[in-house]
């Protein structure tokens, strides 16, 4: 007894503050990546990745799909063309999927539910995890997140143990055929209102899975996202960020 | 057609020409696995290299954990041939995944079960396989008027990747477990064997996101074997240290979910927060908490300079410090005891006929560690000693976990503390044709091996992944027979394997 008292106080206490700014991360954290392109025309693939994050828009300039960035050393790109880099910003969660591409990688913010919404879920929110076809790295960090630093439950947010006892489901993962019904049965199991969440690079455009014949490429269009959350796996910080502006539990929406 | 006596013996991350791999006839396969295995070698690799239009060449990869060294043999067969499951059951997780990958029946054992659930894709292009849908998957069932079926999946009650249990119990004893998994199956190979290189590198380290390292620096060691690019000392003493770090944070983890598991709260709570710190110090040098971006062809991405080296020698030290009374309390507390001794017994016997591997394997006394037996990198000159435990019980697989988080903690404090110098990353070029090259790693898991096979252009003409897991979900189904089943999820826990490792 007294063994386990003197741990418990050496253990102080650890939550991580979420209001009053930015979290600092370690300097080669990649957080939200930026690009500043010269305003030419891009040609085909005007930036050499090995990943989907570069596309062309209508007008062929080069667009960042942060939801498609895999966050690796090979995405910063430093050319006569433009350069792509990492900031050490990890807030990059958004209300929409075109809410993540844009021509500076800067993401719109994910916007508050209505108030109706809110009036169910913002002081309670019980989620259901998902994993479809992911590697377990998202797992990882949504188990995370349940721990005494970032200490989801503060904030009236639990994961629970069944779609019945939930308010809405955190998908994972490319979506494998493998895992296709089971994902449409669990989602068909929450009662309506419900509130879907994509959580890493997978679960909105199939990640690194991408173009494999085995996965849907991401959560499929017939379910409805709410809260699109980028990330190889993203930071738990991030999760904590988008699911508290989701909530309208962080004031301001600017960044 | 050489005998197999000339097979060629060659190294951990070493390459043999493909055409110094003796043909042997399947029988002659079949007989040599048998008697090798018997003898007391292990099957690393088992998998099928569609050749020509209507042919599936077997290449089998032997390992001899005294000697280290490693042995390819290999049989040309057609759509049928007599199973090696009758002289070697290691062979049988092979079978069914070669029946699935490749579409070649083994005859003379059970019809083989399918493993991951998908259409094959390394079948020779003149053979065509009827379709199987999916969800058919013929399970055994213990007949009985008191016996009773649990069911248990694929979307779990906790934050978990999908798979499926099917418990045959006369009440509160199991009598039978079957796990159905293939649910994470995302196509690995067949990405690896067709994306650019450093598209690749992404792949392999998403294969299971909780062994970025293990994963990444056994796909580098195949490459690097096979483009004849050479790490230097600092570049290995890197990926060491940072394999060292997916370790400590995994087993830290699993030490606090078994807390969590049996409602020891205190534990659960400081080995979460601990995990993290371990976790932290990956994002310190590499930006992702599970070191993507740090494992490279050729060497690492990442320096530790000086200051970087002295805090991560500074939090190592003040990790271990707090670890151990947080270990003192699970391990001394009399109920925590009374509750993980005697539960899901695995034999050291069982062990050694299946081929376990990993941390399962150690604490049934079986002493096998790729970083021991085939040492490699950094750990020819930095050695660990390999961890032991005799029970096989839920207790053993959590003390070797804690004895090997401080061995872990003890090198990870001696290695960044002298650096020794190097490039970060040698130059690795096109790979050499017709070449076989192996590489095995000691995740925190057990035993990742990647096998990358060369066409005669140097293109990757096949990559064969195998987790750790792959084994060992089979000891997990042998452990819980005899246990309740309310003890399901603590066995499953003390093994915590991974579904996507094995799903690929």
């Amino acid at each position: 007894m007294l063994d386990w008292l003197r741990t418990r106080l050496a253990q102080r206490t650890n939550p991580v503050p979420v209001r009053g700014g930015l979290t600092p991360l370690p300097e080669r954290f990649r957080g939200m990546p930026i690009l500043s392109d010269r305003g030419a025309e891009a040609g085909e693939r005007p930036f050499d990745v090995p990943s989907r994050l570069v596309r062309t828009d209508a007008r062929r300039l080069p667009v960042l799909d942060v939801g498609a960035c895999l966050f690796s050393p090979e995405e910063i790109v430093d050319t006569p063309e433009g350069r792509i880099a990492f900031t050490r910003d990890y807030r990059m969660a958004s209300s929409t999927r075109e809410g993540l591409v844009s021509r500076t990688g800067e993401v719109e913010l994910a916007q508050a539910l209505d108030r109706r919404m809110r009036r169910l879920f913002g002081r309670s929110l019980r989620l259901r995890s998902v994993s479809a076809g992911s590697c377990g790295g998202c797992e990882a960090e949504l188990v995370a997140l349940s721990n005494v630093v970032f200490d989801l439950a503060r904030f009236g947010i639990q994961f629970v143990a069944s779609p019945r006892h939930a308010d809405g489901i955190v998908i994972t993962g490319a979506v494998s055929t493998n895992m296709r019904d089971a994902l449409a049965r669990t989602y068909a199991a929450v009662a309506d209102p419900r509130i879907v969440i994509a959580v890493g690079a997978c679960a909105i455009s199939g990640g690194p899975f991408a173009g494999s014949p085995e996965v849907l490429g991401g959560v499929p269009p017939d379910i409805p996202v709410d809260l699109w959350i980028p990330g190889c796996p993203p930071h738990p910080l991030t999760v904590l960020d988008g699911m508290l502006r989701l909530l309208g539990r962080l004031e301001g929406g600017e960044r | 057609m050489r005998p197999a006596s000339d097979a060629v013996r060659f190294g951990n991350r070493r390459t043999v020409p493909l055409a110094s791999v003796p043909l042997l006839s399947i029988d002659a396969f079949g007989d040599r696995i048998g008697a090798d295995v018997s003898a007391g070698e292990r099957i690393i690799s088992l998998f099928g290299l569609p050749e020509g239009a209507d042919r599936v060449r077997l290449i089998v990869v032997l390992g001899d954990d005294d000697s280290g060294r490693l042995r390819a043999l290999s049989a040309l067969v057609a759509q049928r041939y007599p199973s090696l499951t009758r002289t070697c059951p290691q062979a049988s997780r092979f079978e069914r995944e070669l029946a699935e990958q490749c579409g070649v029946i083994p005859e003379g054992r059970a019809a083989p079960k399918p493993l991951r659930r998908h259409a094959p894709d390394h079948l020779p292009h003149a053979w065509r396989v009827e379709a199987r849908h999916r969800e058919a998957y013929p399970f055994s069932a213990v007949a009985g008027d008191e016996v009773h079926e649990v069911a248990v999946g694929p979307v779990h009650a906790g934050i978990i990747e999908p798979g499926h249990f099917r418990l045959q119990a006369h009440g509160e004893e199991v009598l039978a477990v079957e796990i159905m998994l293939g649910y994470q199956h995302r196509g690995v190979e067949r990405l690896l064997e067709t994306a650019e290189r450093r598209r690749a590198v992404l792949i392999a380290e998403s294969i299971a996101g909780d062994s970025v390292l293990a994963h990444a620096s056994a796909f580098c060691g195949v490459i690097e074997a096979l483009a004849r690019s050479h790490k230097s000392p600092r570049a290995q003493a890197i990926r060491g240290l940072a394999l060292e770090l997916e370790r400590l944070a995994n087993h830290v983890g699993d030490l606090g979910a078994l807390s969590g598991d049996i409602a020891y709260q205190p534990a659960a709570a400081y080995f979460g927060r601990l995990r993290g710190e371990c976790l932290n110090l990956l994002l310190l040098i590499s930006g992702n908490r599970y070191g993507r971006g740090l494992v490279r062809p050729g060497g690492v991405g990442f320096d530790i300079p000086p200051a970087m080296a002295e805090e991560v020698g500074a939090r190592v030290e003040r990790l271990r410090d707090e670890l151990r009374p947080v270990a003192a309390l699970f391990f001394d507390t009399p109920s925590v005891q009374s509750r993980l001794e005697g539960v899901g017994v695995l034999s050291t016997e069982v062990c050694r006929v299946q081929g376990f591997v990993g941390p399962v394997a150690r604490s049934c006394g079986v002493p096998r560690d790729v970083r021991h037996d085939f040492p490699y990198g950094v750990y020819r000159f930095g050695q660990i000693p390999v961890a032991t435990a005799w029970a096989g019980d839920v207790h053993a697989r959590a003390l070797v976990r804690w004895l090997e988080i401080q061995r872990s903690l003890a090198f990870v404090g001696e290695q960044v503390r002298a650096l020794p110098r190097g490039d970060l990353r040698s130059p690795c070029g096109p790979l050499a044709p017709q070449e076989l090259a192996v590489a095995m790693e000691e995740g925190w898991r057990g035993e990742t091996v990647h096998v990358a096979v060369t066409d005669d252009a140097g293109r990757i003409r096949r990559h064969k992944v195998v987790d750790p897991s792959f084994h060992n979900w089979e000891a997990l189904a042998l452990a819980l027979p005899g246990n309740e089943v309310s003890d399901f999820p603590l066995c499953n826990k003390s093994f915590n394997l991974s579904y996507a490792g094995h799903d690929l």
